[in-house]
């Protein structure tokens, strides 16, 4: 069963599309508060975990789960997505607390947060939602599935930008027993869903070898209830496709072959994903959410700073990273288009662009 | 003949082990092809070979390059022992014979990947940890693998890319497994640069 919805867009949530005619863009007070990953101008693995706490006003740290402009079309392209493929969402038998737990959280935080366009209330477990941008004015029962058209992990996250994956912890590790992921940088829940944190992290590169993944598993262990943590990670993806996933390589690897100095601006983009993991109360499960940001090359460079950084960033990269990430074939070009923003001026520490 | 040596991998990949008698009130071993090798150093290697033999079910079905060594199953004289036609035949057996395996009981695999990566996934779906599920490769190292576009499960892959007997893309051959599909992961090789497929190589066999 389907979750019923009514697209509100309005001067604010864009009508736009990240198929096709590919009429994604940012607006520039998006641009403004993109999240650039870079507070200086090299990159190299790290675990770069700090505690997700408001930040600044404007920014996407602000809220809990960020709402921007383009959640409306978002979750279209979501509802697109698993209509074709609905092996993208998929929760193992005893992930259904772990479900209810992420469902409260994302409620309470965007009723909270963003009480122009969501109201919870609550009589007992009788709970009544309310998402405006969606059309959604639905009463249901608290921990009964009975009550909702879907499992509750799906029908929260149908309305919530970004992947969400669940990790139950046991023997030590966490494993990815359940997940959302339809906005993905090439990793396939299907496949790997059920694996243990080091398994499913097998393909990366370099980070093993450097105790990343030993370190960030024993860091999140210990999360505790209430105090959720975020970090950084980026990749680079040509056109705005939210949806790399490589269920769909077929279909979009090719785009890889299309770029030259007239289109980088426009075609390339700079993906980061917020990434926050919060213990849950009940489950003691661990959300992990993955929101994506997609910024073209032309829309980052309005910023001197960026402009400078990225060229820096791009130019100097490992080339296993440019592999793993998939613009190894594109690098240099990638660094010609971005050098005539870089005056070799010095950049101010940190990834604010007007600091 | 000794397990099979594979080369440092990532760490989603299987590694196996050898197979040691351990205390359990039943035994329940699933073999194929050169598998058998391990199954009778299995029982050279008990205390009590006869007592174990007796509370013994032995599974087996000829290999995927066609060794079939059933005649030296047969002989060890196992309480139940079973030759297979196939791996999806013998799969329908474990599942009957699951169904009545109580606690304390010892499970081993031995053989190929494919035979004990569906053995393990179908253990593991009755919530048996495949950390106590012992396994030993022998034979054959070709793979099971899934396309990850179609979906479709190619067996005895012995070739990297091979051509998915599917959907007909090419597709290289990934280390990442999944125990859940009991498979490996092929991925479109020319989906960037279209038509431009390496010849393949035989690196399984």
């Amino acid at each position: 069963m389907s979750l019923d919805v009514e697209y509100a867009f309005d001067e604010f949530f864009r009508d736009e599309t990240f198929v096709d005619d590919f009429t994604y863009r940012n607006s520039p007070a998006a641009i403004r508060r993109f999240p650039f990953p870079f507070d200086r101008d090299d990159y190299m693995y790290s675990v770069n975990m700090e505690p997700h706490v408001p930040g600044r006003k404007g920014s996407v740290f602000e809220k809990t789960f960020d709402v921007d402009e383009h959640y409306v079309s978002e979750m279209r392209d979501r509802a697109r997505i698993l209509a074709k493929d609905p092996l993208r969402c998929q929760s193992l038998p005893h992930m259904t607390l772990a479900g209810w737990d992420l469902l409260e959280l994302i409620m309470e935080s965007k009723a909270r947060e963003y009480p122009q366009w969501f109201s919870l209330t609550k009589n007992g477990d009788r709970w009544r939602w309310i998402n405006r941008p969606l059309g959604i004015d639905h009463s249901f029962t608290f921990l009964d599935e009975t009550t909702l058209p879907c499992g509750p992990m799906e029908y929260i996250t149908r309305q919530t930008q970004g992947d969400f994956t669940l990790q139950d912890e046991r023997e030590g590790t966490l494993w990815v027993d359940a997940g959302m992921v339809t906005t993905q940088a090439d990793w396939s829940l299907d496949f790997d869903i059920g694996m243990n944190f080091h398994e499913w992290h097998a393909p990366v590169p370099l980070a093993h070898e450097k105790g990343i993944f030993d370190r960030a598993l024993k860091f999140l262990l210990k999360l505790q209830h209430g105090a959720p943590v975020r970090r950084f990670n980026w990749t680079m993806t040509v056109n705005p496709l939210l949806d790399t996933a490589p269920e769909t390589y077929p279909e979009w690897g090719y785009m890889r072959t299309t770029l030259n100095q007239e289109n980088m601006g426009h075609m390339m983009h700079l993906r980061v994903e917020l990434q926050a993991l919060f213990r849950l109360p009940r489950s003691n499960a661990i959300a992990f959410s993955i929101r994506a940001y997609l910024g073209k090359f032309e829309e980052l460079v309005t910023v001197p700073k960026w402009g400078r950084r990225l060229h820096r960033v791009v130019r100097d990269i490992h080339p296993d990273l440019a592999a793993y990430k998939g613009f190894l074939r594109n690098r240099d070009a990638m660094a010609e288009w971005l050098s005539s923003y870089d005056d070799g001026a010095p950049t101010s520490p940190g990834w604010w662009p007007e600091d | 003949m000794t397990k099979t040596e594979f080369p440092p991998s990532i760490r989603s990949r299987p590694v196996y082990g050898e197979l040691e008698p351990r205390a359990g009130i039943f035994h329940l071993i699933v073999a194929d092809g050169e598998g058998a090798d391990a199954v009778i150093a299995l029982f050279a290697k008990a205390a009590d070979a006869a007592s174990m033999l007796a509370k013994s079910h032995i599974l087996y079905t000829a290999g995927p390059n066609g060794t079939d060594e059933w005649d030296r199953i047969a002989a060890l004289g196992a309480a139940q022992a079973q030759k297979a036609a196939s791996v999806p035949t013998l799969l329908f057996r474990l599942a009957r014979v699951l169904q009545d395996v109580q606690m304390g009981t010892q499970i081993y695999l031995t053989g190929t990947e494919g035979l004990m990566g569906q053995a393990e996934r179908d253990i593991m779906a009755l919530g048996f940890p495949h950390s106590d599920i012992q396994k030993e490769h022998r034979g054959s190292t070709v793979r099971r693998v899934q396309c990850v576009h179609c979906k479709g499960v190619t067996e005895n892959v012995r070739t990297d890319p091979f051509q998915c007997s599917h959907c007909g893309l090419h597709l290289f051959v990934r280390d990442h497994y999944s125990r859940r599909l009991a498979a490996f992961q092929g991925v479109n090789i020319d989906a960037e640069d279209r038509g431009q497929v390496p010849p393949p190589v035989e690196r399984f066999r």
